[in-house]
């Protein structure tokens, strides 16, 4: 299939893209393209014009300090994968990074564009709300910053209005003493996920002080479990009634019907991913 | 002859495929790859019901749209095209109503091509089909299998009684008796899914009609460019003569690009009315559902056994789900006897009754799709060996090894009528056994699972018919080409330049044939170019089909190397004043017996082609030969083998892991080692597509919901395990060269190891698995873990 006609314009500066945004009803951000090509393709988004982000440079940065990590718009994954910080300071990114899809998919895609597209099952919107991250939004009336509990509203659907971009995603430091393990399960690398779950915890005198537990491919957000992440609260790893408790919890996950997967499989799937990242973080690896 | 059989040297050597540099380079020619001045782009409306009738098409509004040239529906197409009906003699009574190239008022399948729209793109013919206005009128719609002889189902046809297409029966031996004298009887069902060929390269044409010379000229993507000439001729009612079809490269065809598509035919039919080039080039989306789909089956199967394990009779009934439309020229009901007549080939039986109900459906026609119905015959038949083994207490190599047909056994026609000869059974199964080193492997399984680990083997043994001969279509009046032709000439150089009618789709058939050539000639492969797939140059022939490339074409190309040798040595030798006989050639020189040069190959040439006159009177050398080669006898060549996977179940969540799988092999004389193995791997990851991942999915109401390759899941490199691959070689007695086919036999097999091993793994547990693909969902089921309900 070939896309509807559509205007392309390659602004040269991110205040130009914001005008350009402001004064077309019907734009959409083109960044790596490698989800929006192909809604282009079937015809199921028909924009009429697309906005072509990737001339401009100053949106491609990743910087590391005390406070955290940004990410510019144009960060592609494979680029974030590879950067040193995220390799030491964010462990948590560089595993969920290397299940997005194929290398070639990787080179192109965008890690802001994969958190403005917001697939149920992808891996970034469910680590950016596992790390407690907030997207800068700007337009042309100005910037605010969205925490990633509030950006991810739906399917597809964001808290981004149709005049703006997501400029930078900053991920927060991690404090000191939180581990993550990340679990999703897919038929062939590099597919959509059938079924995707994060878990964190920090360790305070050999007890669980707090946990974070993420679903995604599941409902029609990543979202975090409280009822998982209570039931952990105050356990020693490795306990088995925590652990199953936890579990339990999954059973209040919103799950979508898929079809090809039914959804007592899917929320089977959850509760083999998420023993399956409790007894890694236990086991102290990640 | 009258010089004693060349050496040979080329043939059976791994040489790399010559075309492969250019192809690798990006400097193919698919079709696609060439535009033709003033070329309009076509897309098609397609039904996006199961079944509707079509009150009206209102197409002015895109008739208008900018770019656009035309919008074409069945009532314009029918001023130079007329339908077509599937019929066959080997289906007597067979029910396959008329086909149009656009459906003319009631489109049958989601998908059916409704109205052809061309433009100056691609892009700007699919914004004009959004504007044709189409007043549909849904129909009832049967698609399920099960329920499709239901005397309340829906019609696929209002025009017919019923949804039956076709029926067959088939029964030797006491049956009843041998079941009753058993000592012991295994039954199953086994439910095969649609699933479909997905050439990388989709189905491709463009046709151009010159009105002055009345020329139909066409490239595209077809695996007998020949059958497409006939039909293109009978259809538009125009001389053959005047129709050329030429299938540049083939970026792979695996059955499904054997058919006459109602899409193609439209577009040659669109280019003979318009008098501009037309091109189509299909996407994957409507690849997806357009393509022949393949493998539908519910196979109810029993086999009987007596007390040592040894068969006595097989019992099976096969519901065949068969789409819209029975595929034209050769029915979609082969797969059914494909797969009928090669259940239990493997073995010695005596009694065997089959019955199978070929039903229309609201689906997607299906056609032949590698191996045809083999891997349904050889999945049944493997299951049904390892439930009796189990039952009986016998080990399940040892279970085949009993039962296998023995040396000494054939030639035999078994009770099921095939005709067996020249196979290699227990040699095969030998190798096999050493190249798993089964005591070792056995260890390892159980100190996996000891640790928890559900690790699982399971073996397939086969029996392929391969390289069909006239009888299976010709004695059904069916015309299609069982016999090749391979003209050779040697070129003023000394080169030789081969036009064959076998065709060049990826398997590198040109290669093994060069080979043949330059072994049966005498000169460096290097030096031989052979061509194929091109009606205005090749002769007609069979094309690719039945893995005939070999078995077939490299027979005519062997007799035809041969016959040039003979020319060549005539003349020679009355030119050195020698006897032929104490003539060879060598590496492109004429030499004598022991090997000292005569003369040049390119000298001898020369000499014939610009200086005749020199030659002694009354020698006429024939530098162009021919041969045609049918085979004389055997409407089929049967191969055999065995093939074994390991794979892992994960007991958690269901999903299957491929660790290891092997392949022993006897496709007879191997032509080249890399070609054959190549074809082998490739069929044996189609094999486990089939059997953990590929799945046409129909929802209740008759949608097709597997419409991407997101949802279709295509076996990919990463899950795939490493192949090991062994051969053993007993030559076709009936052919000077031995060749049998190879093509094809990696598929026949390879799902049934797949499920064999899965159920080995579940075994354990009590469990097994009887659907292909194995969903995890199935899996866990059989492990009793009560989380899922089957999709």
């Amino acid at each position: 299939m070939r896309p509807a006609r559509f205007d392309y314009a390659r602004p040269d500066s991110v205040a130009q893209a914001l005008d350009l945004l402001a004064t077309h009803e019907d734009a959409r951000v083109l960044a790596g393209g490698q989800s929006l090509m192909p809604l282009l393709n079937l015809r199921l988004a028909q924009p009429s014009l697309l906005v072509d982000i990737n001339g401009l440079a100053d949106l491609n940065y990743i910087s590391a300090d005390e406070t955290g990590l940004r990410v510019g718009a144009l960060v592609r994954h494979a680029e974030l994968l590879a950067n040193a910080a995220v390799k030491t300071d964010f462990p948590l990114l560089a595993a969920a990074l290397g299940h997005v899809a194929h290398d070639g998919i990787r080179n192109r895609g965008t890690v802001c564009g994969s958190l403005a597209f917001a697939d149920p099952s992808a891996e970034l919107p469910a680590c950016a709300v596992a790390l407690g991250a907030e997207l800068v939004l700007a337009s042309a009336r100005g910037q605010r910053a969205v925490p990633a509990a509030a950006f991810f509203q739906g399917i597809y659907e964001t808290a981004i209005e149709p005049d703006e971009m997501v400029l930078e995603v900053r991920f927060p430091r991690v404090p000191a003493g939180w581990h993550f393990a990340f679990q999703e399960i897919a038929r062939r690398r590099g597919d959509f996920a059938m079924a995707g779950v994060i878990a964190g915890w920090q360790l305070q005198r050999g007890q669980v002080a707090e946990a974070r537990v993420v679903t995604f491919a599941l409902g029609p957000t990543a979202t975090r479990v409280p009822g998982a992440e209570s039931a952990l609260a105050g356990a020693t790893p490795g306990n088995e009634a925590a652990a199953e408790a936890a579990c339990a919890a999954l059973d209040n996950v919103e799950i979508m019907e898929s079809g090809e997967y039914p959804v007592a499989y899917k929320r089977h799937l959850a509760a083999v991913l998420l023993r399956r990242a409790l007894r890694r973080l236990a086991e102290g690896t990640e | 002859m009258t010089s004693s059989p060349p050496v040979q040297s080329e043939i059976g050597r791994p040489r790399p495929r010559e075309e492969t540099r250019r192809l690798l380079a990006g400097r193919g020619s698919y079709t696609d790859d060439v535009d033709w001045p003033g070329q309009l782009h076509a897309a098609f409306l397609r039904s996006p019901y199961p079944h509707a009738t079509i009150a009206a098409i209102d197409t002015a509004e895109a008739e208008a749209m900018p770019g656009v040239a035309a919008v074409l529906t069945w009532d314009k197409l029918a001023t130079v095209c007329k339908p077509w009906q599937t019929v066959s003699l080997a289906f007597p009574g067979l029910r396959s109503p008329v086909q149009h190239p656009l459906a003319n008022g009631r489109a049958a399948y989601q998908g059916e091509p409704v109205a052809l729209v061309l433009a100056a793109s691609r892009a700007l013919a699919e914004d004009a089909i959004e504007a044709i206005a189409v007043d549909w009128e849904e129909q009832p719609a049967a698609t399920d299998l099960a329920t499709a002889l239901d005397p309340d189902a829906p019609l696929v046809h209002p025009e017919l009684t019923s949804n039956l297409a076709w029926q067959y029966e088939r029964a030797s031996g006491d049956v009843d008796a041998l079941f009753a004298r058993a000592a012991a009887v295994v039954s199953t069902r086994l439910r095969f899914t649609r699933h479909t060929g997905v050439p990388l390269e989709p189905r491709s044409v463009m046709a151009r009609f010159d009105p002055d010379a009345g020329i139909l000229d066409v490239r595209m993507s077809h695996q007998m460019p020949h059958q497409m000439q006939l039909h293109l001729a009978s259809f538009l009612d125009l001389p053959m003569a005047r129709v050329r079809v030429h299938a540049p490269h083939v970026g792979g065809g695996f059955g499904i690009k054997m058919h006459v598509y109602q899409d193609e035919i439209a577009v040659c039919a669109a280019a003979r009315l318009l008098g501009r080039p037309v091109k189509f080039v299909a996407d994957r989306i409507e690849s997806m559902i357009s393509d022949v789909h393949a493998r539908e089956h519910e196979v109810d199967a029993r086999m009987a056994v007596d007390a040592d394990g040894r068969i006595l009779a097989f019992d099976i009934h096969d519901l065949h789900g068969l789409g819209a439309y029975s595929v034209y020229p050769r029915s979609s009901t082969m797969e059914t006897l494909s797969a009928l007549r090669a259940i239990g080939a493997s073995y010695r039986f005596d009694g065997y009754r089959a019955r199978a109900d070929i039903v229309l459906q609201n689906k997607t026609p299906t056609g032949q799709y590698r191996s045809v119905g083999h891997p349904i015959a050889c999945t049944v038949t493997e299951r049904l060996v390892d439930l009796a083994a189990t039952k009986l207490g016998i080990e399940p190599l040892e279970m085949r090894r009993r039962n296998y047909v023995r040396i000494e056994d054939m030639p035999m026609v078994n009770a099921a009528g095939a005709h067996v000869f020249d196979l290699s059974h227990h040699a095969c199964l030998e190798r096999l056994t050493t190249l798993i080193d089964l005591p070792t492997l056995r260890a390892e399984i159980d100190a996996a699972c000891a640790t928890g680990r559900l690790l699982g083997l399971g073996f397939a043994a086969f029996v392929e018919f391969t390289a069909s001969g006239s009888e299976v279509y010709g004695s059904a009046r069916v015309p299609v080409a069982a016999s090749d032709t391979v003209v050779v000439t040697l070129e003023p150089d000394g080169s030789v330049r081969a036009d064959a009618s076998v065709s060049e789709i990826g398997q590198g058939i040109t290669q093994g044939l060069a080979q043949v050539l330059a072994d049966a000639i005498g000169v460096p492969v290097a030096r031989v170019q052979v061509q194929a797939g091109d009606t205005g140059r090749t002769p007609h022939g069979g094309g690719a089909w039945s893995s005939r490339g070999a078995a077939i074409g490299g027979e005519a190309a062997w007799q035809a190397g041969l016959r040039l040798r003979e020319e060549i040595l005539k003349a020679a030798a009355s030119l050195l004043q020698a006897d032929p006989d104490a003539l060879d050639i060598r590496d492109g020189v004429i030499t004598d017996r022991v090997g000292a040069a005569r003369m040049d190959l390119a000298a001898f040439a020369e000499t014939v082609v610009f200086r005749g006159h020199e030659l002694p009177p009354g020698a006429s050398p024939q530098l162009t030969v021919a041969h045609t080669y049918r085979r004389p006898q055997d409407s089929a060549i049967p191969v055999n083998g065995i093939q074994a996977a390991l794979v892992e179940v994960d007991a958690e969540t269901g999903l299957v892991r491929c660790l290891r799988h092997w392949a022993v092999e006897d496709c007879g004389r191997i032509l080249n080692p890399l070609l054959v193995d190549g074809q082998i791997r490739g069929g044996i990851v189609q094999g486990i597509g089939e059997a953990l991942y590929e799945a046409c999915r129909y929802d209740p109401s008759g949608q097709f919901v597997t419409g991407t390759l997101a949802d279709y899941l295509l076996p990919m490199a990463g899950e795939m395990p490493d192949i090991t691959i062994a051969h053993v070689e007993t030559p076709y007695s009936g052919s000077a060269l031995g060749a049998k086919g190879a093509g094809e036999s990696g598929t026949c097999a390879a799902g049934a190891a797949i499920l064999n091993a899965v159920n080995d793994a579940l075994a354990r547990h009590g469990g097994s698995v009887d659907t292909l693909p194995i969903t995890p969902m199935a899996v866990l089921a059989a492990l009793g873990r009560r989380v899922a309900e089957a999709a």
